[in-house]
């Protein structure tokens, strides 16, 4: 039993310890965002990097969420008799839920586990140690700009994910099912309120603040061999995917 | 230029740096030399200010104490030095021009066309001239070690750090480039600490010597002084002999007994 707590007691410090080591990182690069010389380029590289690399991958999750989400939406809603309800039900569920989560997860597979990857290849390759012989520092050239873009790339992907998940619950619905094509935006139009939108935004920069400070910390502190870098780059997208999942929650309950 | 005073680093229980003292001439070639694991790479490191030490002082320029320095002061007292590493660390999205010019591009306001031939003139002493446009991935180890040095030294640093120059080089590139760190050091009055495990290229660029072993300076002094040493240790050590006081196994415990125990678990 001392055992058990003991090893429960060393696995919560350990993971405090981290936290707190990653939420310097984070808000020591932040702060550099304000300082000379101005990273304005690379911020903008990034944004470039990670958002339009991911356009294609967000397009194609949206279109198929909200064609699903026309599908079982129109199976429930027809055992009522409130097929006219499609429109809002899946606008509600995209803006509010699915597109912020979904598109952070998508953002964490195919962006995420990259900035951990390169960032902890720098670490091996000691590029970073040559960063900073150069009289450059990495926290600020490498770590800052891709916090700051995974926050402002995820809301704008996000909003691309709602276009074409709406979309495409739009031409299942009312193409393919036969739903009143005014009714269907009459009633996303009526259903959804400002503060759908703002919870939407709200989530998108958490969840993207979130997985830039969790994957840059992973790949700044990985431990400089192969294996090394494979195991940052495994456990950044978990903990990023199990983060959002949390954080989704807790924003959720405060908006509801 | 820099004064070491008790300065050690430990890793968990293992002692990489033992309490150390001792000094960085300025407008000289310290070479640092020692066997694998023996802390060269370590020590140098601490002296770069890339790792923090466990005690002690580094003195640079006998006002800043890079142990305890802000990042900030550290940071612009590295607009003076360069560094060359062991795996040469040149940025990999870069080419090996954009490689070479990135101090000058970060720091300086000069004209493209300036960089352009204070690019070229270093690669040109590294004799990689013509390779411009390559990327990293293109490069060998060799010539991506002779890129990394045209970037060390691309800001005319006063003091650059070099760990393992002549590593994975050829006879012919190794030799440039040990004729290079003596050239430039006398010339242009630059401070150059040297990490290497090549006996021969060490005692030929050194104006001091620095030997270790365990983490411990076992002999200091001039490469005449080394060779001369009456010391078994730095003897076996530049002879190159298997056998001797430095052991080749490192394990405290005896390999029959271990054998016997069944095998190393």
């Amino acid at each position: 039993m001392n055992q058990f707590f003991g090893a429960l007691g060393r696995w919560a410090l350990l993971s405090l310890q981290r936290t707190g080591d990653a939420t310097m990182l984070g808000s020591n690069a932040s702060a550099m965002l304000f300082m000379r010389p101005w990273q304005g380029r690379h911020i903008v590289q990034q944004i470039y990097a990670l958002g339009v690399g991911s356009l294609i991958i967000i397009a194609i999750t949206g279109a198929f969420t909200g064609m699903v989400l026309a599908l079982q939406g129109y199976y429930m809603l027809a055992k009522f008799g409130s097929e006219s309800l499609l429109g809002s039900a899946i606008a509600l569920s995209i803006i509010r839920e699915l597109g912020p989560v979904l598109g952070a997860f998508m953002m964490i597979g195919r962006a995420g586990s990259s900035i951990t990857a390169e960032i902890g290849i720098m670490r091996v390759t000691e590029q970073l140690d040559a960063l900073q012989m150069m009289a450059i520092n990495p926290k600020a050239r490498i770590i800052m700009p891709r916090i700051i873009a995974t926050i402002l790339a995820l809301p704008l992907l996000i909003a691309m994910f709602d276009v074409v998940g709406l979309a495409a619950g739009y031409v299942i619905g009312v193409e393919l099912l036969g739903v009143n094509s005014g009714a269907f935006i009459g009633e996303m139009i009526t259903k959804v309120e400002m503060k759908d939108l703002n919870i939407g935004w709200i989530k998108a920069m958490g969840f993207g603040c979130l997985i830039g400070i969790i994957c840059t910390w992973y790949g700044y502190r990985a431990e400089p061999t192969t294996e090394g870098v494979a195991k940052a780059t495994t456990q950044a997208v978990v903990l990023s995917s199990v983060s959002v999942l949390i954080l989704d929650y807790i924003i959720t309950s405060f908006f509801l | 230029m820099i004064r070491v005073e008790n300065l050690s680093r430990s890793f968990g229980a293992l002692q990489a740096v033992a309490p150390t003292d001792l000094h960085i001439r300025r407008q000289q070639t310290t070479v640092i030399m020692g066997g694998s694991g023996s802390g060269k790479t370590t020590l140098l490191r601490l002296l770069a200010g890339l790792e923090q030490p466990t005690s002690g002082h580094i003195w640079f320029d006998g006002e800043h104490d890079l142990a305890t320095l802000p990042a900030r002061i550290l940071y612009r007292l590295r607009l003076r030095m360069g560094m060359v590493f062991q795996y040469s660390a040149l940025l990999n999205s870069l080419n090996v021009y954009d490689n070479v010019a990135f101090p000058l591009h970060e720091h300086t306001d000069l004209d493209e066309v300036v960089i352009r031939t204070m690019v070229t003139m270093k690669l040109e002493q590294v004799g990689m001239r013509g390779f411009e446009h390559l990327m990293p991935s293109q490069l060998s180890g060799g010539m991506a070690k002779r890129v990394a040095f045209a970037r060390a030294l691309i800001a005319d640093p006063d003091l650059v750090f070099f760990d393992e120059p002549t590593s994975g080089l050829d006879p012919i590139a190794a030799g440039v480039v040990s004729t290079l760190i003596q050239q430039l050091t006398q010339k242009t009055q630059m401070t150059s600490v040297v990490v290497t495990h090549d006996v021969h290229a060490g005692l030929n660029i050194a104006d001091w010597v620095i030997l270790l072993w365990q983490g411990k300076i076992i002999a200091t002094g001039t490469a005449d002084d080394i060779r001369h040493s009456s010391d078994e240790r730095v003897q076996q050590f530049i002879e190159g002999r298997p056998d001797g006081p430095i052991p080749f196994s490192r394990c405290d415990t005896l390999y029959p007994d271990v054998l016997l125990e069944g095998g190393a678990r």
